[in-house]
């Protein structure tokens, strides 16, 4: 019995090895391996000469002397025969043995006085003066060579000849142009890495605070404050773009480098003593209906202020930019950094006043739903619910409905509007009959689920990928790698913060909790000290990653040293891509250990 | 000032923490909460200022229904509950005077506190009670950098910022060598005794019940298993209590 089993473990065994087998098996013929092709002599010796073109980098060069030596030939012989004339003998010179031989005949070339060591090619000048190229000579240690070689089937009467050019190194060594190239590159993939991760860590913050589940579980409130948030938000966003866009268009209208100058200083003065006498420091009980009235409206005033203010330092800065881009000369980058700063301030400047009109609806529609949901009779707060859930389920799907419309372009109003908006209204029906008024809806998870999937979408498309779309966009260069890697990057470091967020110790948040922090507060003095260090850590690993990302990135034609040398492997120019592989590893290796030398320091 | 009816508590596990717990505390008195692990002292606690909410029951705290409180309300309530914690729970990175300022959250404007911005009114409290626990002089260092003792002082002091009526404490020696509870029990006592603060303060040991409470509640499987003066507890109440098993120390 025992035995029995034993045999039928040995035979499993047998057929879990023979399976393996089979499997390794369809590997090898799926990956076309092929062993002959290792061996074959042709292969070795491309093997051979690709590793020695790699061993040698492109990065120095000498100056070179050519010398250019002809002995006459005559093809085919002319009727007397031909002798050549004697040749200098105190200069390199060769000897073509026979002096005249039909087309296609073989003759020797033998050359003496070359320069010890030298290379270089040996051809045929017919009249016409091109060059056909016969062989390539070695010269010796004692300076002389001997080749054999055929002659082309070039006919003339009159003499033609066969010329050696070697070429000799003279003076030291110089940096060659692929090593200059290779350089400037390589300093803009840093930078362009540097870029992609500054912008992807200004945006991957924020957002990772949304993708942390320990933050979001808690986030919920009625079904109605949802509702009536989903339908504030979009209002407020384009409510603030219109306000953005008129408030632009009022700093506009001046032009006068004065009035710019004054706004810019005073306006964040005004703003500041708006802010504090609108918003006092501490306050114990509740102020009356009239004083905040007007502390709304001051706070209105500073808004603008502020808004108006900045649109005019960004004008500001793109006009001293432009100046001092022509002014500076060398150094004008300076100044078209200082204009392109101020062109980012500008456009932020409407995306943030978006936020800002969609902060202040929201805010507004969560006061009005509290006031729905505990402020009225329990029926009425039912009916209310139900009713906003059904408007705000049909907004909602058509929106999305109108964003899918946007890119497949199918038209058909039944399609964009009405079958989305009955299927939302349904949803929004089947929740709001479902739900109490004061019940919790868990808009918190939703949004953290939401987070999650576009991050993991997000970070499952390779830059390299990315980056085709941005190409097509801002054109080949170093730009489109920069935005690629940014999107990549905000994704990658949104996922990889939110689970430092997720890890942190629960205690500091209970203890800021209860004192009465709201959330806003519970996240800037429990949460951000404690995930200052991994923040920093991921950043540097992020720069590095990017760092490597930015070297290939080229290949797609975003950038950088890649761009460079996806080229030379194309033109089998081994010598520089050799040179553009070694900058690479020499600037992967010193982050490497810069950033690990870094995250020491701080962590 | 006090008032607990009929609490309790499921987890969403299932586990029952609470179980029908009523009690009332009236303003200035040092109750001590007593039982062994896992008998819901710490639940009970949290209950009181819904860091944890309860499943049913209700809680009034001066007045207020504190289990009926919308969001902006309980934060209200919170402001003047102080909590101190068994673990300190202080942010470990930040300094002692923005840990022990962070009492104050609950007063300031949200905006300006974002920004790090206490009035000075508040700073000038906040050295007085780092004064009081007799650490002012370990203002600018970095929490982690202070013992055991010293970070349960600024646990204290955080708790007194915010002005409480009520002290919640939970366990605050139990991670402390004895001699140090002593130390941290006065602090307590003495925020009981000088500034009239009703303080609740769960514990392990006996003797610190007999120095410090002038009542206690027991608690065993989330029941209420005595309530009554330190003296009251004799070997019977002790068995009834921390179990038929159970031994006497310290």
């Amino acid at each position: 019995m025992k035995n029995l089993r034993q045999i039928g473990k040995s035979a499993l065994l047998g057929v879990a090895v023979l399976i393996a087998l089979v499997i390794y098996a369809y590997g090898f013929k799926v990956t076309k391996v092929n062993l002959d092709e290792t061996r074959s002599p042709r292969r070795q010796e491309q093997l051979v000469r690709i590793l020695r073109a790699l061993a040698r980098p492109d990065l120095v060069t000498y100056d070179q002397e050519e010398y250019v030596v002809n002995a006459p030939v005559h093809v085919p012989c002319p009727a007397g025969g031909y002798e050549a004339p004697a040749p200098n003998t105190d200069e390199p010179y060769m000897i073509v043995t026979p002096a005249c031989v039909e087309p296609g005949g073989t003759v020797v070339v033998k050359g003496f006085n070359f320069n010890p060591g030298t290379t270089g090619p040996l051809s045929f000048i017919p009249p016409s003066e091109v060059s056909l190229r016969m062989g390539n000579i070695q010269v010796g240690a004692d300076g002389t060579f001997e080749i054999e070689a055929k002659v082309p089937k070039r006919e003339s009467d009159e003499n033609q000849y066969v010329r050696a050019i070697t070429r000799k190194q003279v003076g030291g060594p110089k940096i060659s142009q692929t090593a200059v190239d290779t350089w400037d590159k390589i300093v803009e993939t840093v930078f362009l890495a540097l870029l992609a991760t500054t912008i992807g860590l200004l945006f991957a913050v924020p957002l990772s605070f949304f993708a942390a589940r320990n933050l979001m579980k808690d986030v919920n409130s009625p079904l109605t404050v949802v509702a009536l948030n989903l339908l504030a938000i979009p209002i407020g966003l384009y409510l603030g773009g219109r306000l953005a866009g008129w408030i632009g268009g009022l700093s506009q209208g001046i032009d006068s480098i004065v009035i710019m100058l004054l706004t810019v200083i005073l306006g964040p003065v005004i703003a500041y003593f708006g802010l504090r006498w609108a918003l006092p420091q501490e306050e114990l009980t509740t102020p009356t209906l009239q004083t905040r009235v007007i502390r709304i409206l001051g706070l209105a005033a500073v808004v603008f202020v502020a808004i108006f203010s900045l649109y005019m330092l960004s004008a500001l800065a793109m006009r001293i930019g432009d100046a001092l881009e022509i002014a500076l000369g060398a150094a004008g980058f300076l100044g078209t950094f200082l204009a392109d700063l101020g062109d980012i301030l500008g456009m932020a400047l409407a995306v943030i006043t978006a936020f800002v009109g969609a902060g202040v609806l929201s805010g507004l529609a969560g006061r009005l739903g509290k006031f729905l949901v505990r402020g009225v009779q329990a029926r009425t707060a039912k009916i209310v619910m139900i009713a906003l859930a059904i408007i705000s389920g049909a907004a909602i799907f058509i929106l999305i409905m109108m964003g899918i419309n946007w890119l497949y372009q199918f038209n058909k109003p039944e399609l964009i509007y009405y079958w989305p908006g009955v299927l939302g209204a349904l949803g929004g029906l089947f929740l709001g009959v479902r739900m109490k008024p004061r019940d919790p809806f868990p808009i918190g998870m939703v949004i953290y689920n939401l987070a999650r999937t576009i991050f993991n979408a997000l970070r499952s498309i390779e830059a390299l990928i990315m980056v085709i779309v941005f190409v097509v966009w801002v054109g080949i260069g170093p730009f489109a790698g920069v935005l690629a890697l940014s999107l990549h990057t905000v994704a990658a470091l949104a996922k990889l913060y939110s689970e430092q967020v997720e890890s942190i110790l629960v205690g500091p948040l209970e203890a800021v909790t209860a004192t009465g922090a709201n959330r806003l507060q519970t996240i800037i003095y429990a949460v951000i000290p404690q995930i200052i260090p991994p923040y920093i850590s991921f950043t540097m690993y992020r720069w590095d990653i990017n760092v490597r990302m930015s070297t290939i990135i080229g290949f797609a034609g975003g950038g950088g040293i890649g761009f460079l040398l996806i080229q030379n492997i194309n033109l089998l120019n081994y010598r520089a891509a050799s040179a553009q592989m070694l900058a690479i590893a020499l600037v992967v290796a010193s982050m490497d250990y810069l950033s690990s030398a870094l995250r020491e320091r701080t962590v | 000032m006090l008032k607990v009816s009929k609490l309790k508590k499921v987890y969403d596990g299932g586990v029952q923490a609470l179980e029908n717990v009523s009690f009332e505390v009236p303003k200035g008195q040092f109750l001590a909460v007593i039982g062994l692990s896992g008998s819901g002292k710490s639940t009970l606690l949290r209950c009181i200022n819904r860091l944890i909410e309860p499943t049913e029951g209700k809680i009034i705290f001066d007045g207020e229904d504190v289990t009926a409180a919308s969001e902006d309300e309980l934060r209200h309530i919170r402001r003047k509950i102080g909590m101190v914690f068994q673990h300190f729970n202080l942010v470990q990175r930040s300094s002692v005077l923005t840990n022990v300022l962070a009492g104050r959250l609950g007063y300031v404007n949200p905006v300006w506190s974002l920004f790090n911005r206490f009035p000075a009114s508040d700073l000038e409290k906040a050295m007085r009670e780092l004064d009081r626990v007799g650490i002012a002089d370990k203002a600018k260092y970095r929490a982690d950098e202070l013992s055991g003792g010293q970070q349960q002082r600024v646990g204290i002091a955080r708790a007194m910022m915010q002005e409480p009526h009520l002290v919640l404490a939970d366990e605050p020696v139990a991670s402390l060598d004895p001699v140090l509870a002593h130390s941290i029990m006065q602090y307590l006592e003495k925020i009981n005794k000088e500034d009239g603060v009703t303080v609740l303060c769960s514990l392990h040991f006996l003797d610190l019940v007999h120095r410090y409470a002038d009542r206690v509640i027991a608690l065993n499987q989330g029941q209420l298993v005595f309530d009554g003066l330190p003296q009251e507890i004799n070997d019977e109440k002790f068995k009834e209590i921390y179990g038929r098993d159970a031994e006497r120390v310290g």
